[in-house]
Protein backbone atom coordinates (compact mmCIF):
# COMPACT_ATOMS: atom_id res chain seq x y z
CA UNK A 1 0.00 0.00 0.00
CA UNK A 2 1.35 3.39 -0.97
CA UNK A 3 1.26 6.49 2.00
CA UNK A 4 -0.76 8.68 1.83
CA UNK A 5 2.03 11.50 2.37
CA UNK A 6 5.04 10.98 1.21
CA UNK A 7 7.79 13.64 1.10
CA UNK A 8 10.81 12.91 -0.72
CA UNK A 9 14.38 14.19 -0.37
CA UNK A 10 13.04 17.61 0.61
CA UNK A 11 15.66 20.34 1.01
CA UNK A 12 14.51 24.24 2.01
CA UNK A 13 16.83 26.88 3.10
CA UNK A 14 15.92 30.93 3.95
CA UNK A 15 18.58 32.54 2.32
CA UNK A 16 21.84 30.97 3.64
CA UNK A 17 19.82 28.84 6.47
CA UNK A 18 19.36 25.33 5.40
CA UNK A 19 15.78 24.85 7.48
CA UNK A 20 15.03 21.25 5.53
CA UNK A 21 18.28 18.86 4.64
CA UNK A 22 16.83 16.28 3.20
CA UNK A 23 13.17 15.18 4.75
CA UNK A 24 11.99 11.56 3.97
CA UNK A 25 8.84 10.91 5.30
CA UNK A 26 5.89 8.51 4.82
CA UNK A 27 2.61 8.83 6.33
CA UNK A 28 0.33 6.30 6.40
CA UNK A 29 -3.75 6.97 6.03
CA UNK A 30 -5.44 7.30 8.85
CA UNK A 31 -2.07 7.52 10.70
CA UNK A 32 -1.30 10.12 13.86
CA UNK A 33 1.99 11.41 13.74
CA UNK A 34 3.27 13.83 16.01
CA UNK A 35 6.60 15.91 15.33
CA UNK A 36 8.99 17.15 17.94
CA UNK A 37 11.55 18.58 18.09
CA UNK A 38 13.91 22.03 19.45
CA UNK A 39 13.07 25.28 18.04
CA UNK A 40 14.12 26.12 14.73
CA UNK A 41 14.33 22.25 13.86
CA UNK A 42 12.46 22.58 10.76
CA UNK A 43 9.40 20.47 12.27
CA UNK A 44 6.81 23.80 11.31
CA UNK A 45 8.44 24.20 8.02
CA UNK A 46 7.89 20.74 6.94
CA UNK A 47 4.08 20.61 7.73
CA UNK A 48 3.89 23.91 5.77
CA UNK A 49 5.67 22.56 2.83
CA UNK A 50 3.16 19.31 2.77
CA UNK A 51 0.10 21.80 1.24
CA UNK A 52 2.66 24.18 -0.13
CA UNK A 53 2.40 27.20 2.53
CA UNK A 54 5.91 27.32 1.88
CA UNK A 55 8.01 27.08 -0.88
CA UNK A 56 11.14 24.18 -1.19
CA UNK A 57 14.01 24.22 -3.54
CA UNK A 58 14.50 20.22 -3.99
CA UNK A 59 12.51 17.33 -3.08
CA UNK A 60 8.36 16.49 -3.20
CA UNK A 61 5.53 16.15 -1.53
CA UNK A 62 2.59 13.89 -2.44
CA UNK A 63 -0.29 13.60 -1.17
CA UNK A 64 -2.67 10.77 -2.48
CA UNK A 65 -0.41 10.24 -5.22
CA UNK A 66 -0.84 13.92 -6.30
CA UNK A 67 2.02 15.92 -6.66
CA UNK A 68 2.25 19.18 -4.61
CA UNK A 69 3.17 21.95 -6.95
CA UNK A 70 1.74 25.47 -7.93
CA UNK A 71 -0.88 25.47 -10.33
CA UNK A 72 -4.60 24.41 -10.81
CA UNK A 73 -4.05 21.22 -8.59
CA UNK A 74 -3.01 23.05 -5.69
CA UNK A 75 -6.19 24.14 -4.67
CA UNK A 76 -7.39 20.86 -5.05
CA UNK A 77 -5.16 19.08 -3.13
CA UNK A 78 -5.49 21.96 -0.34
CA UNK A 79 -8.98 21.20 -0.13
CA UNK A 80 -7.75 17.72 1.01
CA UNK A 81 -5.27 18.93 3.44
CA UNK A 82 -7.11 20.66 6.80
CA UNK A 83 -4.53 23.22 8.38
CA UNK A 84 -4.26 24.62 11.77
CA UNK A 85 -2.39 27.26 12.73
CA UNK A 86 -0.87 28.50 16.09
CA UNK A 87 -2.52 32.36 15.81
CA UNK A 88 -5.44 30.15 15.17
CA UNK A 89 -5.90 32.64 11.56
CA UNK A 90 -9.80 33.26 12.01
CA UNK A 91 -11.41 35.60 9.73
CA UNK A 92 -12.40 38.11 12.20
CA UNK A 93 -15.09 39.56 10.40
CA UNK A 94 -17.07 36.36 10.51
CA UNK A 95 -18.97 34.57 12.64
CA UNK A 96 -17.49 30.98 14.03
CA UNK A 97 -20.09 29.57 12.07
CA UNK A 98 -19.58 31.47 8.97
CA UNK A 99 -15.76 30.90 9.15
CA UNK A 100 -16.42 26.97 8.90
CA UNK A 101 -19.08 27.57 6.67
CA UNK A 102 -16.93 29.70 3.98
CA UNK A 103 -14.96 26.23 2.85
CA UNK A 104 -18.11 24.20 1.64
CA UNK A 105 -19.78 27.04 0.71
CA UNK A 106 -16.76 28.30 -1.59
CA UNK A 107 -14.85 25.58 -2.27
CA UNK A 108 -17.50 22.28 -2.39
CA UNK A 109 -20.36 24.84 -4.06
CA UNK A 110 -22.62 23.71 -1.27
CA UNK A 111 -25.75 25.32 -0.83
CA UNK A 112 -25.43 28.17 1.80
CA UNK A 113 -27.84 26.06 3.75
CA UNK A 114 -26.63 23.09 3.41
CA UNK A 115 -23.07 24.77 4.53
CA UNK A 116 -24.36 26.38 7.68
CA UNK A 117 -26.05 22.99 8.56
CA UNK A 118 -22.52 21.24 8.37
CA UNK A 119 -20.94 24.17 10.05
CA UNK A 120 -23.60 23.84 12.85
CA UNK A 121 -22.32 20.39 13.37
CA UNK A 122 -19.05 20.53 14.01
CA UNK A 123 -19.19 23.43 15.82
CA UNK A 124 -21.43 20.89 18.32
CA UNK A 125 -18.84 18.46 18.04
CA UNK A 126 -16.35 20.69 19.59
CA UNK A 127 -18.12 22.19 22.12
CA UNK A 128 -18.97 25.52 20.48
CA UNK A 129 -22.88 24.77 19.50
CA UNK A 130 -24.06 28.00 21.37
CA UNK A 131 -21.39 30.28 20.34
CA UNK A 132 -22.07 30.22 16.30
CA UNK A 133 -22.86 33.86 15.98
CA UNK A 134 -20.36 35.24 17.52
CA UNK A 135 -17.14 37.24 16.22
CA UNK A 136 -13.67 35.49 17.08
CA UNK A 137 -12.80 38.52 19.04
CA UNK A 138 -15.63 37.26 21.23
CA UNK A 139 -14.27 34.13 21.99
CA UNK A 140 -11.00 32.72 24.29
CA UNK A 141 -8.10 31.08 22.98
CA UNK A 142 -8.81 27.79 23.32
CA UNK A 143 -12.78 28.55 21.99
CA UNK A 144 -11.47 30.26 18.60
CA UNK A 145 -8.31 27.34 17.94
CA UNK A 146 -11.82 24.99 18.27
CA UNK A 147 -13.14 26.81 15.69
CA UNK A 148 -10.40 26.72 13.79
CA UNK A 149 -10.39 22.94 14.18
CA UNK A 150 -14.12 22.78 13.35
CA UNK A 151 -13.49 25.11 10.01
CA UNK A 152 -10.28 22.84 9.03
CA UNK A 153 -12.48 19.48 9.38
CA UNK A 154 -15.84 21.07 7.75
CA UNK A 155 -13.58 20.55 4.11
CA UNK A 156 -14.09 16.77 5.34
CA UNK A 157 -10.00 16.37 4.37
CA UNK A 158 -7.78 13.53 4.05
CA UNK A 159 -5.25 15.53 6.32
CA UNK A 160 -5.78 17.65 8.94
CA UNK A 161 -1.66 19.40 9.77
CA UNK A 162 -1.57 21.05 13.12
CA UNK A 163 1.18 23.46 13.28
CA UNK A 164 1.83 23.82 17.10
CA UNK A 165 -1.93 24.37 18.34
CA UNK A 166 -1.64 25.14 21.47
CA UNK A 167 1.63 27.32 21.91
CA UNK A 168 -0.52 30.89 21.73
CA UNK A 169 -3.02 29.52 24.58
CA UNK A 170 -3.07 30.38 28.13
CA UNK A 171 -2.22 27.13 30.28
CA UNK A 172 -6.22 26.80 31.20
CA UNK A 173 -7.37 26.46 27.94
CA UNK A 174 -4.45 24.21 26.33
CA UNK A 175 -6.39 20.97 27.52
CA UNK A 176 -9.76 21.81 25.75
CA UNK A 177 -8.16 21.93 22.34
CA UNK A 178 -6.01 18.74 23.25
CA UNK A 179 -9.29 16.69 23.99
CA UNK A 180 -10.64 17.89 20.71
CA UNK A 181 -7.40 16.88 18.66
CA UNK A 182 -7.28 13.37 20.52
CA UNK A 183 -11.53 12.66 19.65
CA UNK A 184 -10.68 12.77 16.27
CA UNK A 185 -7.71 10.71 16.05
CA UNK A 186 -8.13 7.33 14.80
CA UNK A 187 -11.20 8.06 13.15
CA UNK A 188 -10.11 7.77 10.04
CA UNK A 189 -8.40 11.50 9.41
CA UNK A 190 -4.54 11.11 8.98
CA UNK A 191 -3.08 13.56 11.77
CA UNK A 192 0.50 15.08 11.53
CA UNK A 193 0.89 17.21 14.64
CA UNK A 194 3.86 19.43 15.55
CA UNK A 195 3.94 20.36 19.24
CA UNK A 196 5.30 20.65 22.50
CA UNK A 197 2.68 18.65 24.24
CA UNK A 198 4.27 15.13 25.12
CA UNK A 199 2.46 13.61 27.42
CA UNK A 200 -0.11 14.52 24.07
CA UNK A 201 2.26 12.58 22.09
CA UNK A 202 2.65 9.77 24.48
CA UNK A 203 -1.67 9.25 24.49
CA UNK A 204 -2.62 9.90 20.60
CA UNK A 205 0.38 9.05 18.56
CA UNK A 206 0.77 6.02 17.04
CA UNK A 207 4.30 7.45 15.74
CA UNK A 208 6.65 10.09 16.86
CA UNK A 209 9.08 11.66 14.44
CA UNK A 210 12.17 13.90 16.24
CA UNK A 211 13.99 16.29 14.06
CA UNK A 212 16.43 18.51 15.19
CA UNK A 213 18.69 21.01 12.77
CA UNK A 214 16.24 20.47 9.90
CA UNK A 215 16.77 16.27 9.33
CA UNK A 216 14.56 13.69 11.07
CA UNK A 217 17.03 12.27 13.75
CA UNK A 218 14.61 9.07 14.77
CA UNK A 219 11.46 8.17 15.13
CA UNK A 220 9.28 5.18 16.23
CA UNK A 221 6.09 4.42 18.80
CA UNK A 222 5.60 6.78 21.27
CA UNK A 223 6.10 3.90 24.27
CA UNK A 224 9.54 3.25 22.85
CA UNK A 225 10.20 6.85 21.65
CA UNK A 226 9.75 8.08 24.88
CA UNK A 227 11.20 5.41 27.18
CA UNK A 228 14.18 4.19 25.35
CA UNK A 229 15.05 6.50 22.75
CA UNK A 230 18.22 5.20 20.96
CA UNK A 231 20.18 9.03 19.80
CA UNK A 232 21.97 10.83 22.18
CA UNK A 233 20.15 14.02 20.49
CA UNK A 234 16.80 12.49 20.84
CA UNK A 235 17.95 11.59 24.46
CA UNK A 236 19.60 14.78 25.43
CA UNK A 237 16.14 16.38 24.13
CA UNK A 238 14.24 14.62 26.23
CA UNK A 239 16.36 14.80 29.08
CA UNK A 240 15.74 18.98 28.58
CA UNK A 241 11.83 18.88 28.14
CA UNK A 242 10.96 16.42 31.09
CA UNK A 243 13.47 18.06 33.70
CA UNK A 244 13.34 21.70 33.04
CA UNK B 1 -23.74 100.54 0.68
CA UNK B 2 -22.55 98.36 3.77
CA UNK B 3 -20.92 95.30 4.10
CA UNK B 4 -24.36 93.54 4.67
CA UNK B 5 -26.31 94.47 1.70
CA UNK B 6 -22.29 94.40 0.13
CA UNK B 7 -21.47 90.72 0.85
CA UNK B 8 -25.15 88.78 2.18
CA UNK B 9 -27.43 90.39 0.31
CA UNK B 10 -30.44 88.80 0.79
CA UNK B 11 -32.66 89.74 -2.59
CA UNK B 12 -29.44 89.02 -4.90
CA UNK B 13 -29.35 85.56 -2.89
CA UNK B 14 -32.62 84.88 -3.10
CA UNK B 15 -32.50 85.86 -7.12
CA UNK B 16 -29.72 83.96 -7.74
CA UNK B 17 -30.26 81.15 -5.56
CA UNK B 18 -31.64 78.35 -7.85
CA UNK B 19 -29.24 78.68 -9.82
CA UNK B 20 -26.43 78.23 -7.37
CA UNK B 21 -28.73 74.85 -6.56
CA UNK B 22 -28.56 73.91 -10.13
CA UNK B 23 -25.29 74.18 -9.99
CA UNK B 24 -24.78 72.26 -6.75
CA UNK B 25 -26.53 69.28 -8.34
CA UNK B 26 -24.17 69.41 -11.29
CA UNK B 27 -21.07 69.62 -8.38
CA UNK B 28 -22.67 66.64 -6.55
CA UNK B 29 -23.30 64.54 -9.89
CA UNK B 30 -20.03 65.39 -11.60
CA UNK B 31 -18.15 64.34 -7.87
CA UNK B 32 -20.34 60.86 -7.25
CA UNK B 33 -19.47 59.90 -10.89
CA UNK B 34 -16.19 60.55 -10.29
CA UNK B 35 -15.91 58.70 -7.07
CA UNK B 36 -18.11 56.09 -7.85
CA UNK B 37 -15.29 55.53 -11.49
CA UNK B 38 -12.18 56.04 -9.64
CA UNK B 39 -13.67 53.50 -6.58
CA UNK B 40 -13.94 50.49 -9.05
CA UNK B 41 -10.84 51.22 -11.06
CA UNK B 42 -8.99 52.13 -8.08
CA UNK B 43 -9.53 48.47 -7.12
CA UNK B 44 -8.99 46.89 -9.36
CA UNK B 45 -5.84 49.06 -10.24
CA UNK B 46 -4.69 48.27 -6.73
CA UNK B 47 -5.46 44.62 -6.98
CA UNK B 48 -2.87 44.23 -10.63
CA UNK B 49 -0.42 46.60 -8.77
CA UNK B 50 -0.14 43.82 -6.36
CA UNK B 51 -1.03 40.57 -7.65
CA UNK B 52 -0.43 41.14 -11.44
CA UNK B 53 1.44 39.80 -14.00
CA UNK B 54 5.15 41.77 -13.81
CA UNK B 55 4.40 43.62 -16.60
CA UNK B 56 1.16 44.97 -15.80
CA UNK B 57 2.20 45.54 -12.10
CA UNK B 58 4.98 48.14 -13.58
CA UNK B 59 2.53 49.56 -15.52
CA UNK B 60 -0.09 49.82 -12.67
CA UNK B 61 3.05 51.52 -10.76
CA UNK B 62 3.85 53.80 -13.34
CA UNK B 63 0.10 54.95 -14.05
CA UNK B 64 -0.47 55.46 -10.12
CA UNK B 65 2.73 57.34 -9.98
CA UNK B 66 1.92 59.70 -13.16
CA UNK B 67 -1.40 60.37 -11.88
CA UNK B 68 -0.58 61.16 -8.25
CA UNK B 69 1.80 63.66 -9.96
CA UNK B 70 0.24 65.71 -12.52
CA UNK B 71 -1.74 68.33 -11.17
CA UNK B 72 -5.45 68.04 -11.51
CA UNK B 73 -6.22 71.36 -13.22
CA UNK B 74 -3.18 70.86 -15.92
CA UNK B 75 -4.58 67.51 -16.53
CA UNK B 76 -8.02 69.06 -16.96
CA UNK B 77 -7.00 71.52 -19.29
CA UNK B 78 -5.20 69.05 -21.49
CA UNK B 79 -8.08 66.35 -21.72
CA UNK B 80 -10.62 69.29 -22.87
CA UNK B 81 -8.39 71.48 -24.84
CA UNK B 82 -5.48 69.15 -26.64
CA UNK B 83 -7.32 66.10 -27.10
CA UNK B 84 -9.64 67.54 -29.41
CA UNK B 85 -6.06 68.10 -31.29
CA UNK B 86 -6.34 64.47 -31.91
CA UNK B 87 -9.96 64.31 -32.55
CA UNK B 88 -10.91 63.47 -29.24
CA UNK B 89 -13.81 66.02 -28.71
CA UNK B 90 -15.12 65.07 -24.67
CA UNK B 91 -18.28 67.34 -23.19
CA UNK B 92 -17.40 69.40 -20.65
CA UNK B 93 -19.13 67.06 -17.61
CA UNK B 94 -17.42 63.91 -19.49
CA UNK B 95 -13.71 65.81 -19.72
CA UNK B 96 -14.44 66.76 -16.23
CA UNK B 97 -15.46 62.93 -15.22
CA UNK B 98 -12.48 61.70 -16.41
CA UNK B 99 -9.60 63.73 -15.05
CA UNK B 100 -11.31 63.33 -11.86
CA UNK B 101 -12.20 59.72 -11.86
CA UNK B 102 -8.45 58.96 -13.85
CA UNK B 103 -6.82 60.82 -10.65
CA UNK B 104 -9.23 59.29 -8.21
CA UNK B 105 -8.03 56.10 -9.52
CA UNK B 106 -4.65 56.56 -8.86
CA UNK B 107 -4.98 57.54 -4.96
CA UNK B 108 -7.70 54.97 -4.39
CA UNK B 109 -5.70 52.21 -5.86
CA UNK B 110 -3.20 53.28 -3.08
CA UNK B 111 -5.55 53.63 -0.23
CA UNK B 112 -6.64 49.96 -1.23
CA UNK B 113 -2.81 48.49 -1.83
CA UNK B 114 -2.26 50.24 1.83
CA UNK B 115 -5.42 48.48 2.67
CA UNK B 116 -4.95 44.80 1.73
CA UNK B 117 -1.32 44.53 2.73
CA UNK B 118 -2.16 45.47 6.09
CA UNK B 119 -3.99 42.48 6.03
CA UNK B 120 -1.62 39.79 8.31
CA UNK B 121 -0.30 37.07 6.33
CA UNK B 122 -1.91 34.52 8.41
CA UNK B 123 -5.25 35.55 6.29
CA UNK B 124 -3.98 34.67 3.43
CA UNK B 125 -2.59 31.07 4.30
CA UNK B 126 -5.63 30.42 6.47
CA UNK B 127 -7.75 31.05 2.88
CA UNK B 128 -5.39 28.95 1.29
CA UNK B 129 -5.17 26.55 3.38
CA UNK B 130 -8.82 25.65 3.01
CA UNK B 131 -9.00 25.84 -0.58
CA UNK B 132 -10.50 29.08 -1.64
CA UNK B 133 -9.45 30.74 -4.58
CA UNK B 134 -7.69 34.06 -5.39
CA UNK B 135 -10.93 35.49 -6.61
CA UNK B 136 -12.83 34.27 -2.84
CA UNK B 137 -9.97 34.54 -0.98
CA UNK B 138 -10.42 38.38 -1.90
CA UNK B 139 -14.05 38.81 -1.98
CA UNK B 140 -14.64 36.81 1.17
CA UNK B 141 -11.74 37.37 3.31
CA UNK B 142 -9.47 40.19 2.38
CA UNK B 143 -11.26 43.00 1.14
CA UNK B 144 -14.39 42.69 3.82
CA UNK B 145 -11.18 43.38 5.76
CA UNK B 146 -9.01 46.16 3.73
CA UNK B 147 -12.31 48.26 3.52
CA UNK B 148 -12.68 48.42 6.92
CA UNK B 149 -9.09 50.13 7.37
CA UNK B 150 -9.21 52.28 4.28
CA UNK B 151 -12.67 54.00 5.30
CA UNK B 152 -11.15 57.05 6.43
CA UNK B 153 -8.39 57.49 3.95
CA UNK B 154 -11.26 56.91 1.55
CA UNK B 155 -13.48 59.47 2.90
CA UNK B 156 -10.84 61.84 2.60
CA UNK B 157 -10.03 61.11 -0.94
CA UNK B 158 -13.89 61.79 -1.44
CA UNK B 159 -13.71 64.53 -0.03
CA UNK B 160 -11.01 66.33 -2.12
CA UNK B 161 -12.99 64.95 -5.39
CA UNK B 162 -15.52 66.93 -4.06
CA UNK B 163 -13.83 69.97 -3.66
CA UNK B 164 -11.63 69.24 -6.81
CA UNK B 165 -15.22 69.63 -8.79
CA UNK B 166 -14.40 73.31 -8.91
CA UNK B 167 -11.54 73.12 -11.09
CA UNK B 168 -14.02 71.59 -13.60
CA UNK B 169 -15.28 75.55 -14.29
CA UNK B 170 -12.30 76.38 -15.78
CA UNK B 171 -13.61 74.24 -18.65
CA UNK B 172 -17.15 75.78 -18.60
CA UNK B 173 -18.69 73.32 -16.44
CA UNK B 174 -22.08 75.03 -14.96
CA UNK B 175 -20.36 73.11 -11.91
CA UNK B 176 -21.51 75.48 -8.23
CA UNK B 177 -18.55 77.55 -8.71
CA UNK B 178 -19.34 78.64 -12.21
CA UNK B 179 -22.53 79.14 -11.47
CA UNK B 180 -21.69 81.60 -8.92
CA UNK B 181 -19.35 83.47 -10.82
CA UNK B 182 -21.90 84.19 -13.68
CA UNK B 183 -24.56 84.75 -11.01
CA UNK B 184 -22.17 87.49 -9.28
CA UNK B 185 -21.17 89.19 -12.92
CA UNK B 186 -25.04 88.87 -13.57
CA UNK B 187 -26.27 91.01 -10.29
CA UNK B 188 -22.47 92.94 -10.15
CA UNK B 189 -22.64 91.81 -6.58
CA UNK B 190 -20.55 88.80 -4.43
CA UNK B 191 -23.24 87.82 -2.33
CA UNK B 192 -23.58 84.39 -4.80
CA UNK B 193 -20.05 83.81 -4.30
CA UNK B 194 -21.00 84.06 -0.65
CA UNK B 195 -23.76 81.34 -1.16
CA UNK B 196 -21.36 79.08 -3.04
CA UNK B 197 -18.60 79.37 -0.43
CA UNK B 198 -21.48 78.18 1.99
CA UNK B 199 -23.07 75.49 0.12
CA UNK B 200 -19.28 73.93 -0.29
CA UNK B 201 -19.24 73.72 3.47
CA UNK B 202 -22.69 72.54 3.58
CA UNK B 203 -21.86 69.64 1.44
CA UNK B 204 -18.63 68.99 2.50
CA UNK B 205 -18.13 70.01 6.81
CA UNK B 206 -20.05 67.19 7.16
CA UNK B 207 -17.33 64.48 5.43
CA UNK B 208 -14.49 66.37 7.11
CA UNK B 209 -16.40 65.74 10.58
CA UNK B 210 -16.79 61.97 9.32
CA UNK B 211 -13.35 61.32 9.54
CA UNK B 212 -12.43 63.50 12.29
CA UNK B 213 -14.84 60.70 14.02
CA UNK B 214 -13.02 57.66 12.42
CA UNK B 215 -9.43 59.04 13.46
CA UNK B 216 -11.10 59.47 17.42
CA UNK B 217 -12.22 55.93 17.53
CA UNK B 218 -10.18 53.89 18.94
CA UNK B 219 -9.05 50.89 16.32
CA UNK B 220 -10.13 47.96 18.63
CA UNK B 221 -14.03 49.24 17.93
CA UNK B 222 -13.59 48.44 14.34
CA UNK B 223 -14.46 44.85 15.65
Amino acid sequence: MTALIQITGLHKSYGAFHALRGIDLDIAAGEVVVVVGPSGSGKSTLIRCINLLEDYQRGEVRVDGEKVGRGKALARVRAEVGMVFQSFNLFPHLSALRNVALGPLRVRGMPRRDAEERARALLAKVGLAEHADKLPGQLSGGQQQRVAIARALAMEPKVLLFDEPTSALDPEMVGEVLAVMQALAHTGVTMVIVTHEMGFARRVADRVVFMEAGLVVEQGAPEAFFSAPREPRTQAFLQAVFHH
Amino acid sequence: MDLITTFFNLRVLADTFPLLLQGLGITVLLGAVSIVLGFVAGLLMALLRLYGPAPLRTLARIYIDVFRSIPLLVLLVLVYYALPFVGVRLSSFAAATTALSVVSCAYTAEIFRAGIEAIPKGQFEAAGAIGLSFFDTMRDVVLPQALRIVTPPLTSNCINVLKDTALASVVAMPDLLKQATQAQALSANPTPLIGAALLYLALLLPLVRLVGWFETRRPGDTR
